[in-house]
């Protein structure tokens, strides 16, 4: 549906390559100055990279090797900026209509796309009269009068309390499920990206390291630098090795299970990494099946709850004072009174260990 | 009371304000969207009738208006006139010694439009005609009207510049200020006094109107 290559070595680097399909949500995300932005602004026309091709449904809007490039005004995007970019002379209705693509039932159609975005009845208002939430909805609307072929949101949480950001997210989530159109999304927030997209797209020094399924990407990174540009917490180096005619990971003193070693040969140093909410807790009344798996034993040395999550850092015994995180959720820590400097066993889960190269 | 005065100076004044309108415009425009490497000494050319004394700025053009020199010479050719000592030449001058009080505001208000409010309207389809004439246009317009007034004003009262190259022809050149000035030379405080005090009233009730539309304007633009 929407595909984009871009190579670029000045004024910044760009070596891009992402896909989005009709009505995915695909997540861009980086830290600030990555490219994202720069990204969104060759999809949109607004900068002309030296080099690619960008395609959307089935038109050229790009192609460098044809000098073919298309104007912001012939691309038909939908572009929301990260402060909104309203007309600020023009009220809430005007600034859709002069989107809309002709003057022709402008109040029906205005009307329509304010009520799609829950603003009915601030049709007269100033940008200046609504506040950061409500803009947000009206640069929206605005973005979509033009029935865009794709939409591009820039950052459009980063101006709004959290409070109402929790809210926004919420009504994005409605609103995409009516839309048919590629959506990307510009974003610093992992966990942003995550809850709203189908697809992430890693990018960093304006290079695309990996797109995938948040899961994919969060927890299975391809290797070490996507691992840490996902903010990923329990990052570890280990060895392969043969134990009982099976590929092990020899990490410390410990010999652990892997599902999938496909990749890899015996002896490679490698890297391996483990989703937090992936390490259980051995119950301490009730001893249970799993505790079989990958046993290691470790003292809490910080322990930090939010939201009904609590986080454990754990000091892992015979490692060399080596941190290992897990998440479980609050009640579970509570009613097993776990407390910092106590002793607890877990289970890494075979299943979630993901194997990377460096 | 000398009414002609008046009427040169009013007639003048509007007719450097309105072509002041597209020529400051088109400047400030220029200027607002480009960066290239003389556009400080570009600006600095445009200032330069702020910092200049006005007998030097009237000299040069008178130097410049004389049939001899190129530019007064093609005029002089094609319209069998001469620039100097004309009230088309006093227009030319004014058009000039007023020009920074005209593209300064334009200039300051078109570069304090966001570049994202433009990108916004080119892409909701609006060309580039469109997005000046509906968003630019209008943002830019307290700083067009002040740009307007100050012209207005600045011309009305100006002196120096206006006795160089006008001097003191009845019905043609003499301006307010000058006949005021005439006035006091001959004595007759009383109607020097009454034109003072009119030119004071035009320029306090123009400057007035300038800075409470401006606050009306900044009120519904500010987000």
């Amino acid at each position: 549906m929407l595909h984009v290559t871009l190579q670029q070595t000045k004024p910044t680097t760009l070596d891009v390559e992402l896909s989005c399909e009709k009505g995915e949500v695909l997540a861009l995300v980086g830290p600030s100055g990555a490219g994202k932005s720069t990204v969104l602004r060759c999809i949109a026309g607004l900068q002309i990279p030296q080099q690619g091709l960008i395609k959307c449904k089935g038109h050229t809007w790009f192609e460098s090797a044809k000098k073919l490039n298309k104007t912001p005004q012939q691309r038909r995007v939908g572009m929301v900026f990260q402060n909104y970019a309203l007309f600020p002379h023009l009220t809430v209705a005007e600034n859709i209509k002069l989107a809309l693509d002709n003057g022709k039932d402008g109040n029906e159609q205005s009307k329509r796309l304010l009520e799609q975005v829950n603003l009915s009845g601030l049709e007269q208002r100033y940008p200046n009269q609504l506040s950061g939430g409500q803009q947000q909805r009206v640069a929206i609307a605005r973005a979509l009068a033009r029935q865009p072929e794709v939409l591009l949101l820039d950052e459009p949480f980063s101006a709004v309390d959290k409070v109402t950001r929790r809210k926004l997210y919420m009504e994005l989530n409605t609103l995409r499920r009516q839309l048919d159109m590629p959506v990307i999304l510009v974003t610093h927030d992992l966990d942003e990206a995550a809850m709203l997209a189908d697809s992430l797209c890693v990018i960093h020094q304006g290079t695309t390291l990996q797109q995938g399924t948040p899961e994919t990407v969060l927890f299975q990174p391809n290797n070490v630098a996507i691992a840490r540009q996902v903010d990923a917490r329990n990052v570890f180096t280990a060895q392969l090795v043969e134990h009982e005619q099976a590929l092990k990971l020899k990490w410390h003193n410990y010999l652990i299970d892997v599902a999938d070693t496909s990749q890899f040969k015996i002896n490679d140093d490698i890297h391996w990494t483990l989703s937090p909410s992936k390490v259980l807790l051995h119950q301490r009344v009730r001893k249970s099946r799993g505790e079989h798996e990958n046993p290691l034993e470790g003292t809490i040395c910080e322990m930090v709850s939010l939201r009904g999550i609590t986080t454990l850092i754990l000091t892992v015994a015979h490692s060399n004072g080596t941190n290992l995180q897990m998440d479980l959720p609050e009640h579970v820590a509570t009613r097993n009174g776990l407390k910092i400097g106590e002793t607890i066993s877990v289970s890494l889960l075979a299943d979630a260990i993901h194997l990377m190269s460096e | 009371m000398d009414w002609q005065a008046f009427e040169v100076s009013i007639s003048l004044a509007l007719l450097t304000c309105l072509s002041l309108f597209p020529i400051g415009l088109a400047i400030a425009y220029f200027l607002a969207k480009s960066n290239f490497v003389g556009r400080g000494f570009i600006e600095a050319i445009i200032t330069l009738p702020l910092v200049l004394p006005p007998t030097v700025l009237g000299y040069f053009l008178l130097v410049g208006m004389d049939s001899n020199s190129f530019f007064g010479g093609v005029f002089a050719s094609l319209t069998g006139q001469n620039l100097a000592f004309s009230f088309v030449g006093l227009w030319f001058a004014s058009i000039i010694y007023s020009l920074p009080f005209a593209v300064q505001p334009m200039l300051r208000s078109l570069e304090s439009i966001a570049p994202e409010i433009r990108e916004a309207a080119w892409c909701s389809g609006l060309s580039r005609w469109k997005t000046f004439f509906k968003i630019e246009l209008p943002l830019a317009w307290p700083g067009i009207i002040t740009a307007m007034v100050l012209s207005f004003s600045h011309t009305l009262g100006e002196f120096g510049v206006v006795l160089m190259i006008g001097g003191n022809i009845a019905g043609e050149t003499r301006t307010v200020s000058i006949a005021i000035y005439d006035s006091v030379l001959a004595f007759d405080h009383q109607q020097a006094q009454s034109m003072s005090f009119i030119l004071l009233a035009i320029a306090l009730v123009t400057i007035t109107i300038v800075y409470t539309f401006n606050r009306k304007q900044t009120r519904v633009v500010a987000v």
